[in-house]
């Protein structure tokens, strides 16, 4: 071991002084790190190291998508009856929701209409897959499949089939960071969709639960509370759920109330998102007609989309 | 002793190292998954101060700042000062028994994460958790394993020299 390890290579220990090389390479690391800290300067740098490192990224998901592959597709039969049918029996519930809401939709233009107000344009949506790495453990972030070159841009808000997932905060060209709305740094204006009390939700780190530190003791605020998005900021759409007040404390000699809200997207669980883009062709409702049956939105994906499977027809 | 030597196992360990930094773990086990990259780095740089210091240090922190989404040049940072301190006491650590050796490698885990907590403060970015400090702790738990794994690397590596010259 590392007892019988004599120099075994003769010549100079580091030629160069490897002090000077210590200052050397500390100099040029504070500078990187003071260009960076505002994710200003070095976006393109980062973005062709990124590149260069997706092959690494690749090589790591790999056994988890190839186990997930194989798991899909040596599902038993009766699995796979059993899934169909509760998927059936969701396709109809939904759908059975949709036609109500595709009626809302055309009584909300047409009061709309009255009042002279904007219309609501609907939302642009693309799927993607989150690929299995583990980013910063200190941080609630995840990398997705999908990156610059599919169209997607900074700032672009993610969503799941239960509410708002987070926000993308690095272009990695062929993938992109996002940030949970549960991470530390993460703040999101939402409004009580009981009240429309508009507040801000911000994260704690913990991929369950998000906090809401500035409503007042007074305000108006009980255990079960759906949060959506209030879209003011302009990053998220408004409407989209994010998350259902928990837990409501008053702490005497605090100014505002302690409230605890758990994320409405199961956030640990997650494989797929969608990506929304605001003010496309509205796909979720068409109010010039009321649907027939049970069609389902054409959910309106951008080509490179190819695993777009939410607009079909069910039995 | 041969002037060209085969180092591309010893980058596959690296390049290794650096990819279980990223594999997805349960979340149980995330504050316990060692910081194989650092140990990787401390190990060659005792080892092989010629071929492996500063510079490999330097790279390797850009590539984890970038896989781990972290401000750039706070792993490159951090590394390279830990890099600076295994070349400046490689001949000492080198002889040291395993146990010895093993808070050595302790002490410069310490350092390294010590590192990054300060770099994140500076930073504004509330560095948080028990994690930092416990992966610490399971780096010098899996020491003796990485050592063990790296010795056998290295004696094939040095073996085969002369033969492929």
């Amino acid at each position: 071991m590392a007892l019988t390890t004599v120099e075994r290579e003769p010549g100079s220990f580091r030629s160069a002084s490897p002090g000077l090389r210590l200052i050397l390479f500390c100099i040029l690391s504070i500078t990187l790190m003071v260009l960076d800290h505002r994710n200003e300067h070095l976006v393109g740098v980062r973005k062709a190291l990124a590149v260069t490192l997706y092959p690494v990224q690749l090589l790591v998901s790999a056994p988890f998508d190839i186990r997930r592959t194989v798991s899909e597709s040596m599902a038993t039969r009766s699995q796979l009856q059993e899934e169909n049918l509760t998927l059936r029996q969701e396709v109809l519930i939904r759908s059975v929701r949709l036609q109500r809401m595709a009626a809302l939709e055309a009584e909300n233009a047409r009061l709309r209409a009255l009042l002279d107000s904007t219309e609501i344009v609907g939302d642009q949506i693309l799927i993607a897959e989150i690929v299995s790495v583990d980013m910063n453990p200190f941080r609630n972030m995840l990398v997705i499949n999908k990156g610059g070159s599919d169209g997607i841009y900074i700032g672009q808000a993610l969503i799941d089939a239960d509410g708002i997932v987070g926000q993308i905060t690095r272009d990695r060209h062929y993938s992109a960071e996002a940030m949970l709305v549960t991470d530390v740094d993460h703040a999101l204006p939402v409004e009580l969709a009981r009240n429309r009390l508009r507040t801000i939700a911000v994260g704690t780190g913990e991929l369950d639960r998000l906090s809401l530190p500035f409503l007042p003791l007074n305000a108006d605020v009980q255990i079960g509370d759906l949060l959506v998005s209030s879209g003011l900021g302009g990053t998220f759409p408004p409407g989209y759920p994010v998350g259902v007040v928990r837990d409501v404390r008053k702490v005497t000699g605090q100014p505002f109330l302690e409230i605890d809200a758990e994320p409405a997207a199961a956030l640990n669980r997650i494989r797929e998102v969608l990506l929304i883009k605001p003010g496309g062709r509205d796909p979720f409702a068409d109010p010039d007609n009321i649907p027939e049956t049970n069609k389902p939105a054409t959910i309106s994906a951008p080509p490179p989309a190819d695993n777009t499977t939410a607009a079909g027809e069910s039995g | 002793m041969t002037r060209r030597v085969r180092v591309w196992p010893v980058f596959v360990a690296f390049i290794a190292a650096i990819a279980l930094e990223v594999v997805p773990l349960p979340g149980v086990l995330q504050p316990v998954r060692p910081p194989l990259p650092v140990m990787v780095l401390i190990y060659w740089a005792m080892m092989w101060p010629q071929r492996f210091g500063l510079g490999t240090a330097f790279v390797m922190g850009i590539c984890l700042d970038i896989l781990h989404g972290q401000l750039l040049g706070q792993n490159a940072l951090a590394l390279s000062v830990v890099t600076y301190l295994t070349l400046r006491f490689h001949l000492q650590i080198r002889i040291f028994p395993l146990w010895q050796l093993t808070m050595t490698v302790f002490a410069l885990l310490t350092i390294e994460a010590f590192l990054q907590f300060m770099i994140e403060g500076l930073a504004g970015l509330e560095p948080f958790g028990f994690s930092r400090w416990s992966r610490v702790l399971s780096g010098a738990l899996f020491w003796p394993l990485v050592l063990g794994i790296m010795d056998r690397l290295r004696t094939q590596v040095e073996n085969r020299d002369p033969s492929f010259n």
